[in-house]
């Protein structure tokens, strides 16, 4: 999305002064995502595409519903289909709705280089500039969970706004528009973690007694989050065991930062030093002067 | 009357040191413009952001390739050997201009041949981590916690080699008449007794 001068960026990438943001009175929303009513009909991803105006190459069925197979430039939400286990004998279909998770500390900010590529809103909305986006693919290692896909055709990262231009003015995403079994819904993060928390305590008293709500802490907690039935074991559905900032990527965009800068800095300084108080190494028969100093100044 | 001049370089040595030298400038400032992001501004000269991205693997190859000529012709001289160890044990009086009470040298002291390896292992992790990370060819086609590891270690192994450049340079400048071995391909005899007096001996033996 291109940027509204929306005055409430509370973050924005490889940006080390303030960011604008004196209209900081939105609140946080979300969305929530409730496996245990999703259909696995797609329409979500009809409605993103016809929002967005995004049309994707038409690939091919590969013999399951997953369609098309991942994420793409051009496809910033698809339905994942999990066949699983939880107990022996116990087969179930799990649909995943898969998208971007607007993480309230996102690795992908972190990691871009590229001033104003990534901006965080102040409603918790994680947004990529494109026009900012260089094609590094630093988002992609930031990522805990595999969402930003870069084209081959500009090279800019794409994902999922969270319809960042209609929450703008005050409607919910597309997806949830259009989700016709109430999957989706979107409201205030305080209100949807209070609805998640509801639905997974009905989820419970039917016989899923691990049903939860998904809102990972490791990154501080998302603004998309998801009803799943089976919360101990959020990898049964393509979840990270771990959702947080790789520790490889906290350390390169953390404390390598100062410390290289003040290694490269201190080389040049240290030289300088050493030279103004030792001098250089020459010898007399190249033209230098005598310069040997009166015994009481040489300190 | 002009001192005596001793050939320290080949031509073809010297080429391939600028050819590294200037590509290791572009190499360096377009990634470190990635790095920091208060250092984004050295993308201007490149043309922004997303030509400092594509030129800069471009650069990094071009530098190794430069460089792996400098490997075949000088890895024999920037053999450590047991004298070294004396000469490194005297290291600190030479930082602090005592020049005398250095063991002689031969073509190499102990510092720059530690420089000498210093490069090449960094400039190694760097081509290897590089080209993992080089996006659209390679990167995608690897597990996400390798392009992680690889961009740490590029990162590590990049600031240990300008680190080591900045060192080169300094020396360069803090020793004098030593500048000219690579704009000229020759240095002065003085400088040749003064600095590296075994090679002196070496390259003036029967004349």
């Amino acid at each position: 999305m291109s940027t509204l001068q929306s005055l409430d960026v509370l973050a924005r990438s490889a940006t080390t002064v303030p960011t604008p943001q004196v209209r900081t009175r939105a609140p946080e929303v979300a969305k929530l995502i409730d496996e245990s009513k999703c259909i696995g009909c797609k329409a979500c991803q009809v409605a993103c595409m016809s929002w967005n105006d995004l049309r994707d190459e038409v690939g091919d069925n590969v013999g399951v519903f997953d369609n098309p197979t991942n994420l793409t430039p051009k496809s910033w939400t698809v339905m994942r289909f999990f066949e699983v286990e939880p107990e022996p004998g116990g087969f179930e279909w799990l649909i995943r709705k898969d998208g971007c998770f607007h993480c309230e500390d996102p690795g992908c900010l972190k990691a871009c280089p590229a001033p104003g590529a990534i901006v965080k809103y102040a409603n918790g909305i994680v947004d990529f500039i494109s026009e900012h986006c260089i094609g590094c693919g630093y988002c992609v290692k930031g990522c805990p969970f595999d969402i930003p896909r870069i084209s081959a055709t500009d090279n800019k990262a794409y994902k999922c706004t969270l319809c960042s231009d209609r929450v703008a003015v005050g409607r919910e995403p597309a997806c949830v528009k259009t989700c016709p079994t109430g999957a989706i819904s979107f409201g205030t993060k305080a209100e949807m973690v209070a609805y998640g928390e509801q639905r997974a305590g009905e989820l419970q008293e039917r016989g899923y007694q691990h049903a939860g709500l998904y809102n990972p802490e490791g990154v501080g907690g998302t603004h998309v989050m998801y009803v799943l039935k089976h919360a101990d074991q959020p990898t049964m559905v393509g979840l990270p065991a771990v959702a947080a900032i790789s520790p490889m990527v906290a350390v390169w965009k953390g404390v390598a930062k100062p410390l290289a800068v003040a290694g490269m800095v201190g080389a040049f300084v240290a030289g300088f030093f050493h030279y103004m108080k030792v001098g250089p190494i020459e010898d007399k028969a190249d033209g230098a002067a005598d310069d040997q100093p009166v015994k009481e100044d040489a300190r | 009357m002009s001192p005596r001049l001793l050939r320290r370089y080949q031509d073809g040595e010297r080429m391939s040191h600028w050819l590294v030298a200037l590509t290791f400038v572009l190499a360096a400032l377009s990634g470190l413009a990635l790095f920091h992001p208060s250092l984004f501004f050295l993308t201007v000269p490149f043309g922004g952001g997303q030509w400092s991205r594509f030129l800069h693997p471009l650069l990094g190859i071009l530098m190794t390739l430069g460089f792996l000529v400098l490997f075949v012709k000088l890895w024999r001289d920037n053999r450590i050997t047991p004298a070294d160890r004396e000469w490194r044990k005297h290291a600190l009086r030479m930082l602090r201009g005592d020049k005398a009470g250095m063991p002689p040298v031969g073509k190499y002291n102990y510092a720059q041949k530690v420089v000498f390896w210093v490069m090449v292992w960094s400039l190694l992790a760097l081509l290897v981590t590089g080209l993992l990370l080089w996006r659209p060819w390679i990167a995608p086609l690897l597990p996400i916690d390798v392009l992680r590891a690889a961009v740490l270690l590029h990162a590590v192994s990049a600031v240990v080699l300008i680190a080591v450049v900045i060192m080169h340079v300094y020396a360069v400048i803090w020793v004098k008449g030593t500048s000219r071995a690579m704009t000229r391909g020759t240095v002065t005899e003085s400088w040749a007794k003064l600095n590296h007096p075994q090679w002196h001996q070496e390259v003036t033996k029967g004349r």
